[in-house]
């Protein structure tokens, strides 16, 4: 896994639990070190090894955890960048939500050996997707499920979002687009730049 | 293609294009070209006098610029904060010399969006400004990322190679620091020297007064030669109690047995340890090499051994400058002495 997705974990739990519960993780996981590097790749089996400690340490579920983590990379000011990144797939929530096949793509284009788990928006009805998430990390739908939340917060929409079920490496999220927009959403000028 | 329908059109496909007359006058202008003059009407004004056309050169007129169909533009904003602009123009066929000009920034799409408070619907759906936004985006915090990478790797690689080169107990330079120096002065053609030292009683220090007084000696030891010696020379500790030092540019011997001589001196002061005194001297074998002579290192090395064995039989405490005829002494004793013993 790559170590900008390490790295940003690493962020999410010094963050949110404090920097002692990454020291737990960082002993109960048996990592070699003790703090990940962005521009680095690691070993999958690292990451699992890192969520798993963190659900037995808080003993909060994976996907709980995985879905406060999405909202975090999208809602931190620290993560200014990744929401101004995401920001840049459409003018609007559905906009974006369309864009989301694209993701993996994008990413690559910015950090050509970073690869995200493949997403797959299937429109079902009025305002209404799916979205299939294929993924080895389990819980990865609940990752999207934080992510989307706080998008929705960011573009003013309100939307509602449900994990639907997980058979073998495939997760599906379904969402429904109450009202597109619902409040006034965050600013997002081109021109600015994430600091 | 003069009513307001084939406008609306081109408003949506080229939201950065502008329709001239034949006089030169703009008469209409899409929806994010009418951005570039802020408050200021666009329409109405004429082309030459909102935009300077810097490329081709030879563009000064309505005349020249009408001549220039098909060809890239090269503009600039005549008003601050004069952007510059990439264009083509197209004469319309039947539009009484009407002519389109499309626009775009080009490579000063950075400071065009942010100049105009540009979004993504003043770009048609098609173009590609937003992606290329997007990328150059997520290349610099890419790009940030690394090269705070870069730092700290090379932050850690300094301290690796200085952690490599020191001896941990004194601070001095260590046998690999001290054979990178050498190297580069073996090759050299400047003259300097090598001083090959054994601490003398120092085993007997170690053995009645224990390993925290013998420590405390070594780095005693290592500020006196640090002391004695100057900035440009090397001290390196070699070994439990044997130091050599590398005295760059050195063109007398004379300086050499001053050096030798003070060392030797201040090490023959007591060295004081919880109450305790402590006393060692020094045998030194010292090597000159003198301008233009370029040994080899282990011919060195040996020839500063042979210097230092002659010290040590001649009663110890003293500095013996290597001279061809030691060889001889050294070639009796060795033959006395066990065959490859160090001198003790």
């Amino acid at each position: 896994m790559h170590g900008l997705i390490n790295r940003s974990i690493q962020n999410y739990i010094c963050a949110s639990f404090g920097a002692h519960i990454w020291e737990d993780v960082v002993r109960h996981a048996g990592l070699a070190f003790n703090s990940f590097e962005a521009m680095l790749t690691y070993e999958d089996s690292l990451t699992h090894a890192v969520l798993d400690a963190l659900a037995d340490i808080t003993r909060r579920s994976r996907g709980d955890l995985l879905e406060d983590f999405g909202t975090f990379i999208v809602a931190d000011p620290k993560f200014e960048a990744v929401r101004r990144l995401l920001r840049f797939g459409g003018v609007s929530f559905e906009d974006f939500l369309h864009s989301l096949d694209d993701l993996p793509d994008r990413a690559r284009l910015a950090v050509p050996d970073l690869h995200l788990p493949q997403i797959e928006l299937r429109a079902v009805g009025d305002g209404r997707y799916s979205l299939i998430c294929k993924s080895d990390v389990a819980g990865f739908a609940h990752l999207m499920m934080g992510v989307l939340r706080a998008m929705a917060d960011d573009y003013g929409a309100l939307a509602l979002l449900e994990p639907t079920g997980a058979v073998q490496g495939v997760e599906t999220l379904s969402i429904s687009l109450i009202e597109p927009d619902y409040a006034e959403g965050r600013a997002f000028e081109l021109g600015a730049r994430a600091g | 293609m003069t009513g307001p329908g084939d406008a609306s059109v081109l408003d949506v496909l080229c939201p950065m294009h502008i329709v001239i007359s034949e006089t030169g006058h703009i008469t209409h202008a899409g929806p994010t070209a009418r951005k570039l003059t802020g408050d200021r009407p666009m329409v109405g004004a004429r082309f030459l006098e909102v935009f300077a056309v810097n490329r081709p050169r030879a563009v000064a007129s309505m005349e020249d610029l009408k001549r220039s169909g098909g060809a890239k533009l090269h503009l600039e904003m005549r008003a601050a904060p004069h952007t510059a602009l990439k264009a083509v123009l197209v004469p319309l066929p039947d539009g009484d010399g009407k002519m389109i000009v499309n626009l775009s920034f080009g490579i000063s799409i950075v400071d065009g969006v942010r100049d105009y408070a540009l979004s993504n619907a003043d770009f048609a759906a098609t173009d590609l400004a937003i992606e290329m936004l997007y990328l150059i985006e997520a290349k610099t915090a890419a790009m940030d990322e690394s090269r705070r990478l870069n730092l700290r790797l090379q932050g850690a690689k300094v301290a690796a190679e200085q952690k490599a080169d020191t001896d941990m107990l004194t601070g001095l330079a260590n046998r690999r620091a001290l054979n990178t120096v050498l190297t580069r002065l073996v090759a050299g053609q400047v003259p300097f020297a090598v001083m090959q030292i054994d601490l003398d009683y120092f085993k007997a220090v170690n053995d009645t007064l224990g390993h925290a007084a013998g420590d405390h000696v070594l780095q005693t030891v290592a500020r006196i030669m640090a002391e004695e010696t100057r900035k440009k020379d090397t001290v390196a500790r070699v070994g439990g109690d044997e130091f050599t030092i590398v005295l760059a540019d050195v063109r007398g011997d004379d300086i050499l047995r001053r050096v030798g001589r003070r060392i030797i001196n201040r090490l023959e002061e007591p060295i004081s340890f919880k109450g305790q005194l402590c006393r060692i001297s020094a045998s030194i074998g010292t090597v000159w090499i003198q301008s233009g002579i370029s040994p080899a290192m282990h011919e060195l090395m040996d020839d500063a051994d042979v210097a230092l064995y002659a010290s040590k039989h001649a009663g110890r405490a003293r500095q013996t400058i290597y001279d061809p005829s030691l060889r001889d002494l050294a070639g009796k004793v060795s033959a006395r002495d066990a065959p490859g013993q160090h001198p003790a």
